[in-house]
């Protein structure tokens, strides 16, 4: 099964986010959601990950943290989260959300409980 | 089988792993790995044999790696298998039971053989070096059964062997050949101090002393000397100095001299073969301390992991003596000699004495007894060397403004209690500190600060953590190599990326990490933000500047809060307001419903508790009152503080108020390596606090004292005098100067204060004083830069939506 035909049948799981050139390169953008906020980054090989915008730390807002290969900055502390996998790189430990996320002709979708 | 390549390391020690973690770190899929080592062990800590003969450490303390680490890391471990020959022809390596394996690289780290006079009698039973677990076994056993002990050799190793079977119970004479104790590190004065106390702990000495021969039939009973005299003894330690160890390296044909001959990446001459530790020989130096060898695994790993590019250019190291309660410290030259200068403090009542050697007003050596609480300091100072000229007068006293981080002039560090709490940033007790020390092997202070984050935030307890690292240890590694890498994505320092980026006309982040080779694809936090400044201070006309590698603050030009909402400090030129202001900014607190409103300590107003959607509009409000970002987030000009001066204050001798205004409106918007900030007061009494800045100057009646370096944050350093001018347009003309040599010429994140304590105030001043047209250079230079600086960032973002994605979620739902 396609990735495009797998948008189609999850239809109303699959959330449209916006265009992926909305979001800058080795950057963030952030999702608002009645669950809570959900960021959305992109790396320089135009991948795209979502976690949920709360630093395991002290609850930083990720999405504003510098992004490098596949791991962001937090801004609060500089902790280092991975973006696959929401875990804190060691020594720090620790865990955030991840979304499930798609990108589909240029357009970014975001599936908010998986 | 897999095709990856076959590293064989031969020598099991500190060196020879130390490569492996470093390889492991960087690669850890290029090699199949396989280790030979003649000890039945996994990795040990050498150094620590001291404390485990003085009854303080165990064995079991002192495994840096055990078994299980190399079966975790893929390593084939053969303990216990010494190798007799390896064919380079066939690329194999042949253990004495006949094992072999083939390699593509190999790596010998087979260290030191310690020498054995040859006397008659050194080959007797109870005759021992001091080298290994099997040598301390031997010394711990013959301890508990026998009394009488002779150490042959008043060096480094023989004290810390005398010191621990004295306390193992033994009677122990020490025999030495010259007349001074430890003559490689100590001049005389220090090391009668030194035989004093060890003689006050029981230790005896015989000086000048010449071994003839060890006197025993089925076991050691005496030593007689040369002179005919004798001394009973049940057990002789040899420890009169150590050979490389090049036995095997020499019969399969690899060029020796006194080690094995490496160049620059540790290559052998033959060019599958790298060596490290202290079996080799650097352009003409041998190492028998880990800090340089550790230096060197590095290097090696870089080469093996096919990087290519680090090198190894030799070392200055250091000792300690690693006796609990002596504090002794050598580095470098300390015996001076003709064309030196000696410093000298002297106090042998309380068993204190201090010599540092000088040349050319830089540190060359250095030797301390009884008090060496500064010696990482002067070590620091002696490997960078710095131009200590403007610190001689007090020098010797210390780095005693270290006063908050633990340095009162004593070892605080031992004598901590284990809850007693040492990073008050990271609220980190030192118990932890020694327990990751102990538990996770850490040697350095950068490997403390990832494990315990002691240290990482303000660094003011710095001092105090390579204290405890140094006590933890047992004092006996001294520090990281003198040029630190500007991050662990590359080996190479800021100088060197700043003046390849200038030297080489790169102009992108991407340009720079390619032609340099980093390892990581993208960089990181650390060095894109300075990466990023570089290029900007380098090409100011040329240079995109690349926002994503700006921390947030920079990039939404506004201070991100605990709770993810931002303040908003607009600029007040010299600190002056207007009604019109102060109402604008009521306004928009009105407005925004804005929670807290603060005057600065930079004598302006702060608006806390922005919600980031509102920052471009509450921007709107504040610019058409006339308004401006303060860079209250920058790296950047921050405030320029004034006192009233000339025009209201009874005392005023110039018009600091106004110059505050000039200097503001000259500097504003420019981008510097850390943030920096500008005050002028009136007269001498300083009200605007001139000097505690980057830059300050202080009006007099005949004109304007510049000073420079300051600092009021952390660690407290009060400004050094630059000069005095007479007019207000040569105190611009210095202040630009200035800034600009700061910006060209300082590391990314170092402010002014340590900047010129690692340059030197007479460097500064040869730049910006004494040559007139190298200022007025730098000054057209800073102005140049400044013409596409100063826009303002807000207006930009309030009225052109500059970076509107910043500031609006990219969706809302529910
Ligand atoms: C707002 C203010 C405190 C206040 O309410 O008065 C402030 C707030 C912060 N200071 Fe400061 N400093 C403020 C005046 C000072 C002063 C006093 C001064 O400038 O006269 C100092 C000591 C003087 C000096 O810098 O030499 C000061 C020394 C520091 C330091 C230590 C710098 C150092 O070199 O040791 C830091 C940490 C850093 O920059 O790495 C710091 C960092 C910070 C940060 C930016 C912490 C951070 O990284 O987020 C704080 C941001 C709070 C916020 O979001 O607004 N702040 N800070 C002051 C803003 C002045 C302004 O109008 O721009
Ligand atoms: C008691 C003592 C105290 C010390 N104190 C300090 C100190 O305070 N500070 C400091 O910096 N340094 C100190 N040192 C020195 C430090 O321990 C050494 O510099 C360091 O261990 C050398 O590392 P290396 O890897 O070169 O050699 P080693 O650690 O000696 O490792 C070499 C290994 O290779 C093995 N080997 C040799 N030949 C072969 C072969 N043919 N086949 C298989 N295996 C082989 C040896 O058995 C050995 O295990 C001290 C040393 C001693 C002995
Ligand atoms: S404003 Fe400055 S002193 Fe106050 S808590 Fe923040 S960084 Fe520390
Ligand atoms: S909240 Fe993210 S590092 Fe502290």
């Amino acid at each position: 099964m396609t990735a495009n035909t797998a948008v189609n049948e999850m239809d109303n799981e699959w959330l449209e986010v916006g265009r992926l050139e909305d979001i800058p390169r080795l950057g963030s953008r952030l999702v608002r959601t009645s669950k809570g906020d959900v960021a959305v980054f992109r790396t320089a090989g135009d991948e795209v990950f979502a976690l949920n915008d709360r630093c395991p730390h002290k609850g930083g807002p990720l999405s504003q943290g510098i992004v490098f290969d596949h791991k962001v900055a937090c801004p609060l502390h500089n902790w280092c989260i991975e973006l696959q996998t929401g875990c804190a790189i060691a020594p720090d430990e620790g865990y955030t959300g991840t979304y499930p996320v798609n990108v589909e002709n240029g357009v970014v979708f975001l599936k908010l409980e998986d | 089988m897999s095709d990856k390549e076959k590293l064989v390391l031969i020598g099991n020690g500190m060196a020879g792993v130390r490569t492996l973690e470093e390889l492991l770190a960087v690669t850890s899929d290029k090699y199949e790995i396989t280790v030979f080592g003649a000890e039945p062990y996994g990795n040990y800590n050498r150094i620590l044999l001291s404390p485990v003969l003085a009854g303080e450490k165990t064995v079991d303390d002192i495994m840096l790696n055990s078994v299980q680490w190399y079966a975790d890391n893929n390593i084939t471990l053969h303990t216990g298998k010494k190798v007799v020959e390896v064919n380079r022809a066939r690329r194999e390596v042949i253990a004495e039971d006949g094992t072999t394996e083939r390699y593509d690289r190999l790596l010998l780290a087979t260290g030191s053989n310690p020498f054995i006079i040859p006397v008659p009698g050194s080959k007797l039973p109870g005759v021992v070096s001091f080298r290994d677990i099997y040598d301390v076994n031997a010394m711990l056993e013959a301890s508990r059964t026998r009394k009488k002990a002779v150490v042959i050799g008043g060096g480094l190793l023989g004290l810390e062997a005398a010191n621990g079977l004295l306390k193992q119970g033994m009677e122990v004479t020490v025999v030495h050949l010259l007349d001074t104790l430890m003559e490689r590190q100590l001049d005389k004065p220090a090391a009668a101090l030194l035989k004093i106390s060890l003689e006050q702990r029981g230790l005896k000495f015989s000086m000048e002393a010449q071994t003839d021969s060890i006197l025993g039939e089925e076991r050691v009973r005496g030593v007689r000397f040369k002179d005919g005299s004798e001394v009973e003894a049940d057990l002789v330690v040899m420890a009169v100095g150590i050979r490389p160890n090049i036995e095997l390296a020499k019969k399969i044909g690899l060029h020796c001299e006194r080690g094995i001959m490496v160049n620059d990446t540790m290559q052998t001459f033959d060019p599958r073969v790298y060596a490290v530790g202290e079996c080799v020989q650097h352009r003409g130096d041998t190492y028998g301390l880990v800090a340089p060898l550790f230096e060197q695994a590095k290097v090696c790993a870089n080469h093996l992991a096919g990087y290519g590019f680090a090198l190894y250019k030799g070392s200055v190291t250091s000792t300690k003596l690693k006796v609990t309660g002596i504090d002794l410290f050598s580095a470098g030259e300390f015996l001076g000699g003709e064309g030196y200068e000696d410093i000298v403090y002297k106090d042998p009542g309380h068993g204190v004495y201090k010599k540092l050697v000088l040349k050319d007003n830089q540190i060359r050596g250095a030797v301390m007894y009884g008090e060496t609480v500064d010696s990482s300091w002067y070590f620091q100072l002696l490997r960078d060397g710095t131009d200590v000229s403007e610190l001689r007068d007090s020098l010797l006293f210390g780095q005693h403004h270290l006063g908050d981080s633990g340095h009162g002039g004593q070892n605080v560090a031992a004598k901590m209690a284990d809850d007693a709490e040492v990073c008050g940033c990271n609220g980190v007790v030192k118990g932890n500190i020694v327990q990751a020390i102990t538990s996770k092997g850490l040697f350095t202070l950068e490997e403390v600060r990832a494990h315990t984050k002691a240290s990482a935030s303000c660094g003011s307890c710095t001092g105090l953590v390579e204290q405890i690292i140094a006590a933890t240890l047992g004092g006996d590694y001294s520090a990281a190599p003198k040029e630190k890498p500007l991050c662990a994505c590359t080996e190479h320092t800021h100088d060197d990326v700043r003046k390849t980026i200038r030297g080489q006309h790169l102009t992108s982040i991407r340009a720079v990490m390619d032609f340099m080779e980093w390892r990581s694809t993208d960089g990181c936090h650390k060095c894109r933000p300075a990466l990023n400044y570089y290029l900007i201070s380098t090409w100011p006309d040329e240079v995109q500047d690349d926002y994503q590698s700006r921390f947030i603050n920079e990039r939404v030009h506004a201070n991100i809060q605990k709770d993810g909402t931002y303040s908003v400090i607009p600029r007040m030129w010299g600190g002056l307001t207007t009604p019109d202001e102060l109402r604008a900014i009521a306004n928009v607190a009105d407005k925004f419903k804005i929670p807290t409103v603060k005057v600065t300590g930079g004598q302006r107003i702060d608006l806390l508790g922005v919600k980031k959607d509102d920052l471009p509009k509450v921007w709107a409000d504040l610019n058409a009152a006339g308004m401006v970002s303060g860079h209250a987030y920058g790296k950047s000009l921050r405030t320029v503080k004034t006192c009233v001066g000339s025009e209201w204050c009874r005392f005023g001798t110039q018009d600091s108020t106004g110059l505050g205004v000039k200097i503001e409106k000259m500097t504003w918007g420019s981008w510097t390596p850390h943030k920096f900030k500008v005050a002028v007061s009136g007269c001498p009494r300083n009200c605007a606090e001139a000097t505690i800045k980057d830059f300050g100057v202080v009006c007099v009646d005949s004109g304007y004292e510049l000073h420079v370096g300051g600092n009021g944050g952390v660690k407290v350093r009060a400004t050094d005098l630059l000069c005095k001018v007479e007019t207000e347009e040569e105190a611009m003309e210095y202040c630009a100067a200035f800034m600009q040599i700061y910006r060209e010429e300082a590391h990314y994140l170092e402010r002014t204060a340590p900047w010129i304590e690692r340059v030197g105030l007479s460097y500064v001043k040869s730049r910006v004083v004494d040559d007139e047209l190298g200022r007025k250079a730098l000054q057209q230079r800073f102005l140049d830069s400044q013409q596409h600086a100063q826009v303002d960032p807000w207006a930009e973002r309030a009225e052109k939506h500059v970076d509107a994605h910043e500031f609006v979620p990219i969706k809302q739902v529910g």
